[in-house]
């Protein structure tokens, strides 16, 4: 499995990170170097063994179904690049 | 008297119960110290009107009989934990003047203890490195370099990603710092600066409120000069909190009384695993220095194998990125931080994204983004999880015969900055012995052990069981007492 400059293109779209055309093959480079790397674990037998997430075994705690937190609208937004109306803004989407 | 700055956080408290200063005035101290120790690019942001002011409140907290466990103490917050009505940037461009409405659990819980904050340190883009290269900010600079660290020829990385903190807490500019471990960015960096750094065992302390990097691998942990510090450090930050539901609801046991109490008939395992092909002689020297100094304290050693050591690596530069994929896919130019602006809202994500993630961040996102995606998630991302559990499994079977294990905490004394950014292999293979702990979840701690022939300190790691740190503090304390490391870098808060 190897990645090309169109992989590359393909994934930074997935990502929605641009990079430049002329980047592309370096970073392409990168990858395999790495993806070449990480495939050592090939050598390793993982059959009957159950894939492990986290290493937290106790089950997640529940808690009350009831609203604990909320009206910070300003605090939410105080950060925001462009807002308006109590609204996040963003390019137009719909024509 | 001893300088205010040369005092450990356990005799600066002793000072102050005893009224030889005020915390006023320890505080002003370690504020002239960092503004005069700008040469090491260690703060990428001040807070001395903010120290200050907190400094007054401590002195009529304690006037008033009401300090609290670290009152006064002046430290460094790693610019990862979100602070409120301070910035707070990740190191990153994306962040932009992002600037926390809120504060994260851990950083309350120092200052709720009385603790002042100097400022917020450098560190890797995201603590994603091992040097604090990819810091937009520039990186910080060892103070083991020079007298003048930032005019010597061959300026030395303090470790990464917690980059700021190891070096204000070497030069003594702040008495102590947090970090955060996601692959070994506490214990690197400590190794590497000369310090003590504890990474505590997963769901000890609370992540909330800490940018994200790799969920299931990220804890905050304390840097300190001492191992008493840092017990009593830990014992602040850590506790169980609603707020992050991976945080563990366990009674947090008063690590400080452990320090001295000893090792002796303490099983310490040595996993020949790690006894790495091309390991440096020196580093093995000192693991079997160390191995000596703890078996003449009365602990036994004894031999172990962790068979999958040479795979947690690999395992982690999957399983690390995708998350960090997914964790970053925030970073979207319409909540916080930057915006750049493009065509139509792809293309702004684009842009934005494109240009507020530096080099290495991009190609982990990128990394993360591709194993994950369909047809190649079982191939990279499950295999991944599988070898994991595996990992867990042999500390699982270690620790039947033994209480700690002994290891190096990096493969080298510090490096000069630049000198491993172009390649990534070669910068991830500096946490070949810290790794295999976070993918584990457990505990670990670097204590300085020696200078190496080149005048650079090198530290000793110990591993534990999971939530068992006080059996880590006692072996660290008894390995800080047998190796009695006393070594200043020649670059020290005036």
């Amino acid at each position: 499995m190897s990645i090309d400059q169109k992989t590359v293109a393909r994934i930074a779209h997935l990502a929605r990170v641009k990079i430049p055309e002329d980047e592309q093959k370096q970073v392409a480079k990168d990858l395999n170097a790495i993806l070449d790397w990480v495939a050592q674990l090939d050598e390793v037998d993982v059959a009957g063994i159950l894939p492990l997430a986290s290493v937290n075994d106790a089950s997640l705690r529940w808690r009350e179904d009831k609203v604990t937190d909320g009206g910070k609208t300003a605090d939410i937004l105080a950060n925001a690049p462009a807002k308006t109306a109590g609204f996040f803004t963003v390019p137009k989407v719909i024509e | 008297m001893t300088k205010l700055t040369d005092l450990s956080i356990t005799e600066a408290l002793a000072g102050l119960d005893a009224k030889k200063f005020s915390a006023v005035e320890l505080v002003e101290t370690h504020i002239k110290a960092v503004e005069a120790a700008r040469c090491l690019n260690a703060f990428i942001t001040e807070t001395p009107e903010l120290a200050r002011k907190q400094a007054k409140e401590s002195d009529a907290r304690r006037s008033a009989g009401k300090a609290g466990a670290m009152d006064g103490i002046p430290l460094a917050i790693k610019d990862l934990y979100c602070t409120k009505g301070v910035r707070t940037t990740a190191a990153s461009h994306i962040l932009g003047n992002f600037t926390p409405t809120y504060e994260s659990t851990v950083s309350q819980k120092l200052f709720d203890a009385g603790c002042v904050m100097l400022g917020k340190v450098n560190m890797d883009e995201f603590a994603m490195g091992s040097s604090g290269g990819s810091s937009y900010f520039g990186p910080a600079i060892n103070p083991w370099s020079g007298k003048e660290p930032d005019k010597v020829n061959r300026k030395l990385t303090p470790g990464g990603s917690s980059s700021g903190s190891s070096a204000a807490v070497a030069s003594h500019i702040a008495m102590g710092a947090t970090g955060t471990d996601t692959g070994g960015s506490i214990r690197q960096p400590a190794s590497v600066a000369g310090i003590v750094g504890i990474k505590p065992t997963y769901g000890r302390c609370s992540r909330w409120g800490i940018v994200a990097f790799a969920s299931s691998l990220d804890q905050a942990g304390p840097m300190t000069r001492t191992v008493s510090d840092a017990a009593l450090m830990l014992r602040t930050m850590a506790g169980y909190d609603p707020k992050d539901s991976t945080s563990v609801d366990l009674a947090v046991p008063d690590f400080t009384k452990a320090v001295a109490a000893g090792v002796k008939g303490m099983k310490i395992g040595i996993p020949k695993e790690y006894r790495i092909e091309g390991i440096n002689p020196e580093i093995d020297a000192l693991w079997q220095k160390g191995a000596q100094m703890l078996r003449d304290a009365g602990a036994e050693t004894i031999d172990i194998s962790l068979p999958h050591t040479k795979y947690a690596l690999p395992v982690y530069y999957i399983i690390a990125p995708a998350e960090a994929s997914s964790n970053l896919a925030r970073y979207d130019g319409v909540r916080f931080g930057l915006r750049v602006p493009g065509e139509n809202l792809n293309g702004m994500y684009e842009a934005t994204r494109g240009e507020g993630f530096g080099k290495e961040v991009r190609r982990r996102i990128l990394m993360g983004t591709y194993v994950l995606s369909a047809g190649y998630y079982d191939a990279y991302y499950l295999k991944a999880q599988k070898v994991r559990r595996k990992i867990r499994n042999d500390f699982e079977e270690a620790f039947k015969t033994c209480d700690a294990i002994l290891a190096p905490s990096s493969p080298g004394t510090a490096f000069a900055l630049g000198e491993k950014q172009d390649d990534p292999i070669q910068m991830y293979l500096e946490d070949v012995f810290t790794v295999p702990l976070n993918l584990a979840g457990l505990p670990g701690i670097s204590v300085p052990v020696g200078l190496a022939q080149n005048g650079l300190p090198l530290g000793l790691q110990l591993i534990g069981r999971a939530f068992d740190e006080e059996t880590l503090f006692k072996a660290a304390g008894a390995l800080e007492k047998a190796a009695n490391f006393n070594e200043k870098p020649p670059y020290m808060a005036a």
